[in-house]
């Protein structure tokens, strides 16, 4: 936070330096618009960096001034001597409050409020005289212009080149004393060249690591709630490219939390997540900095910004004919904002004028890509001019080029044993690695340069571009190194192989190799490929992950893990036949339990307890034995039944447990769920079918009543053949006391006839 | 109106570069060849820290590759980029008036596209060329 402060104060020391001779030409002239704008910019960036910062007195008093400058800049008000003066006395305290913080002494703040209430007209500015007493506290730090860093820069690349110069004629000199200058004066140039090096570089984490305070505090003060996500901190960037970015990439984050991200309740109705969701990232692309902050809030309402800046006196038909993207682009117009109300945050429309200017400025652009209601994603690219990065050396027909490290996977060479090695689609070279097929590109027929030896490549270097990767046969892998890449002529880059030139310490110009470009060059067409995990599970059998058992009976079973919830040991003496099935008390309640075999003879049996997610069962088994992955063809058994079939386990037959089957089975006998179609009994014998019959009926489907309540109707109506005829509606099944030769009614103890008929009404209301 | 011209030697002809155009002049040691690029471009040299793009001046003018290595270059700079042109000889550095080609007068073969003017030495005629016309992917302004 320290740093932060310090560069705060440092950067609006510098700024109001600046920005002192515009405000004397703009109380000159106060119509100067552009000058206005200088001042508007000045303000609003202080402000801007005090919502982080938390320094509530200079936002108060930049809010108000910038409130004024926003209203002379919609015409509102005209700026007379005396506005003039009020902000030119904010401006003024600005300065002081900052010299204040900077040095460590207090400052009272009796007066603001006069100044501020100045710049409404109430009141004259107190005229006041500037605080000398605040003396600067000493700083440890000098800021540089960065002009005299590339000097330095330079001045030690043609250092570290007089030293090889030196170096290669003293070679055969080998007086032992100046062999130890010289190495004395390597290591020392060498050192030298690395902290020059680091002035200029520098983690984007610098400016990565203030925004989880700035998202946290703008979404709070707004209401909303932001989940941040940062990718790429460690990109590392020109530090001028840094500064250049923190004030943009600020301003877009606020935009995005304040225009973008709606409120909570917004978000519910739109089916979003509560909590918007924040990404920023860098990477290096070829020759850039990628740097993308994506919301997913509401997107960018074109028609809005066009009937605002219709508003604003522009040409409708001209913004209609526009096309969406051109649309898109016209938030960059100066002044413009699509939000009805001006916040603390944001919503005055500076910004992303300024953010567009600020980022041309370091020879970069803005992109922007935005889905209605879904977000917005701005794309920062800057060049990466002046950026270090790390390259691997190869070498192609005795000349060598750099590649950045970034795009590769790996280095392998082609080996006899076949992991790695070059086949042949019809005449096409392609390389196998490791079971993985990649395109194989030569850098030296690509480049055109003759090779000396046209036998098979033996170094490969897998290269990852977009979409897929390939393998880049060169001659040599030489060198791992730091560099400097500079952009090289446009007649150099017209080919699209290179993506910059280098001068390394060999002191020989190397070019800078652009994957992608050499992708396009081979006309490598990559449909997107599959993750090689993934490639690799699909090319394997399919497995399912199984519990193998010994059962009761003595057989070795299995049972698909995913339906297991746990096993425990259980007492058979909790374990009952009752109502028909077996069943085990545990817990408190009651689990029907499948047994295959007799539980006879042991004290003691472990329990399968599956589960579906919604039910419970029990299976015993008489002990658990490993867990395996089987494979998913299974020889199904010939009948349907708790077996769903057979599958080889090491050349083993194990019997598969059909976990439907038995959850099936139970939900078929299983009692309470209401669904069931309800079997009413009638008649006078009701009484006697309710206590002899309702098993079969339950255990047929039904649920048995005596009566209807309110709204239910009856699916099988049961009734003697000598009662009347029960309402109409439903099947109606007729019993009868004696045996009879008929098909009316079926003897009341033919129990395979009840269960027949049963069964046919039940397949009937099917 | 008199500039300086820088009087050099090109293919074997004498021509006059302005001195504005003119960074400044070197030898020029090795070169490493760019692949896949411009005919023109002969490769890439380094200069103290700066990268050069060296320009083949014979290429230029549609002449064949001459054998003899290189020696001395012409240094321009279009848009922060380092040229080296490569000449056979410099002569001098004298002040001359530039006169239009005179009418009638049609260049021949390469030279059409990067002469730009006439200046006098010593009673003779001597082509002014213009450097960035010998610069492959540069725009040319008319």
């Amino acid at each position: 936070m320290d740093d932060l402060l310090q560069e705060f104060i440092a950067e609006t020391r510098e700024t109001m330096e600046a920005l002192s001779g515009e405000i004397i030409a703009w109380e000159a002239d106060p119509s100067d618009r552009a000058r206005l704008d200088a001042i508007f910019r000045f303000v609003h960036t202080v402000k801007g960096s005090c919502g982080f910062l938390d320094l509530p007195r200079l936002a108060r008093l930049s809010h108000a001034a910038e409130d004024v400058l926003s209203a002379v800049r919609a015409g509102e008000r005209v700026p007379d001597a005396r506005l003039v003066n009020a902000v030119l006395a904010i401006v003024d305290r600005i300065g002081e409050i900052v010299e204040a913080i900077d040095g460590g002494a207090a400052l009272d703040d009796s007066g603001e409020d006069l100044l501020i209430a100045a710049l409404d007209g109430k009141a004259e500015p107190a005229a006041h005289a500037p605080t000398q007493a605040v003396q600067r506290a000493p700083t440890r730090s000098v800021r540089l212009s960065v002009e005299l860093l590339d000097r330095m820069m330079s001045g030690m690349s043609d250092m570290v080149l007089a030293r090889n110069e030196l170096a290669r004629r003293l070679r055969d000199n080998v007086d032992p004393a100046v062999e130890a200058s010289l190495d004395r004066l390597s290591l020392t140039v060498a050192e030298m060249r690395d902290t020059v090096t680091r002035t200029r570089m520098q983690k984007i984490d610098a400016l990565f690591s203030a925004l989880p305070r700035m998202v946290r505090d703008t979404a709070a003060g707004l209401g909303k709630s932001v989940t941040l996500s940062i990718e790429g901190a460690d990109v590392e960037l020109d530090r001028e490219m840094i500064e250049m970015l923190r004030d943009p990439l600020g301003h877009i984050i606020r935009n995005s939390i304040d225009h973008g991200i709606e409120p909570p309740a917004d978000r519910r109705k739109a089916g979003k997540r509560e909590n918007g969701a924040l990404n920023v990232s860098a990477r290096q692309s070829g020759n850039q900095i990628i740097v993308e902050i994506a919301d997913d809030g509401r997107g960018i309402d074109t028609d809005k910004v066009v009937a605002k800046l219709v508003a604003a006196g522009r040409s409708e038909a001209e913004l209609r004919a526009l096309s969406e993207k051109a649309r898109l682009d016209l938030v960059f117009e100066p002044g413009l904002t699509t939000k009805d109300e001006v916040t603390e945050v944001s919503g005055r429309g500076v910004g992303m004028d300024v953010v567009r200017a600020n980022i041309e400025q370091i020879g970069g652009r803005i992109e922007l890509s935005s889905q209605r209601g879904q977000g917005l994603t701005t794309t920062i690219h800057v060049p990466l001019t002046l950026s270090i990065i790390s390259a691997i050396v190869l070498g192609a027909a005795n000349q060598r080029f750099a590649m950045t490290r970034q795009s590769i996977e790996e280095i392998v060479r082609v080996r006899a044993d076949g992991a790695v090695k070059i086949d042949r689609l019809g005449t096409t070279p392609i390389a196998t690695v490791r079971e993985r097929r990649l395109p194989l590109v030569d850098l030296a027929t690509i480049l055109g340069l003759a090779c000396a030896d046209r036998g098979d490549p033996s170094m490969l270097v897998i290269v990852g571009v977009p979409g897929g990767s390939y393998a880049l046969a060169v001659c040599d892998v030489l060198d791992n190194e730091e560099l400097v890449i500079k952009p090289a002529a446009p007649a150099v880059m017209a080919s699209g192989l290179f993506a910059g030139q280098t001068l390394p310490d060999s002191g020989q110009p190397m070019l800078l190799l652009d994957s992608a470009g050499i992708a396009s060059a081979a006309g490598l067409q990559f449909t997107r490929e599959t993750a090689p995990a993934d490639e690799n599970a699909a090319e394997a059998e399919p497995v399912v992950p199984a519990l193998l058992f010994l059962d009761l009976d003595g057989v070795r079973r299995a049972v698909p893990l995913a339906v297991v919830d746990r096993v425990v040991p259980v007492d058979t003496a909790h374990i009952h036949f009752t109502a028909g099935e077996l069943r085990l008390s545990i817990d408190g309640r009651i689990l029907p339990l499948t047994a295959q075999g007799g539980l006879d003879g042991r004290e003691q049996v472990s329990v399968l307890r599956l589960t579906d997610g919604v039910g419970e069962i029990g299976y015993a088994i008489a002990e658990a034995l490993d867990i395996a992955d089987l494979p998913c063809a299974m020889t199904p058994a010939r009948e349907p039944g708790a077996i769903a079939g057979v599958v080889a386990v090491d050349g083993d037959q194990v019997e598969m447990i059909d976990p439907h089957w038995l959850f099936a089975e139970q939900a078929r006998l299983g009692a309470g769920s209401g669904e069931r179609p309800i079997c009413l009994l009638t008649g006078r014998e009701a009484g006697w079918m309710a206590t002899f019959l309702r098993p079969a009926l339950e255990r047929a489907g039904y649920r048995v009543a005596t009566g209807l309540k309110h709204g239910e109707s009856a699916a099988l109506t049961l009734a003697m053949d000598d009662d009347p005829d029960p309402p109409a509606g439903a099947a109606v099944l007729r019993l009868s006391r004696e045996p009879r030769n008929d098909n009316a009614a079926i003897f009341r103890y033919d129990r395979a006839g009840l269960v027949e008929a049963l069964a046919r009404h039940a397949v009937g209301a099917e | 109106m008199a500039d300086l011209f820088l009087i050099a030697r090109i293919a074997g002809r004498q021509v006059a570069i302005a001195s504005d155009q003119v960074d400044s002049v070197v030898d020029i040691g090795e070169i490493v060849p760019v692949p896949a690029a411009d005919a023109r471009v002969r490769g890439l040299a380094a200069l103290r820290s700066k990268v050069m793009t060296v320009i083949d001046t014979r290429a230029v003018l549609g002449l064949p590759r001459s054998d003899e290595a290189p020696g001395r270059a012409v240094i321009t700079i279009v848009d922060g980029h380092h040229y080296a042109i490569l000449v056979d000889a410099l002569d001098d550095v004298t002040p001359c008036a530039l006169l239009p080609l005179a009418g009638g007068i049609v260049l021949a073969g390469g030279w059409r596209g990067i002469g730009c003017g006439v200046v006098e030495l010593d009673g003779e005629p001597v082509l002014a060329i213009d450097l960035h016309a010998m610069i492959p992917g540069v725009a040319q302004a008319a």
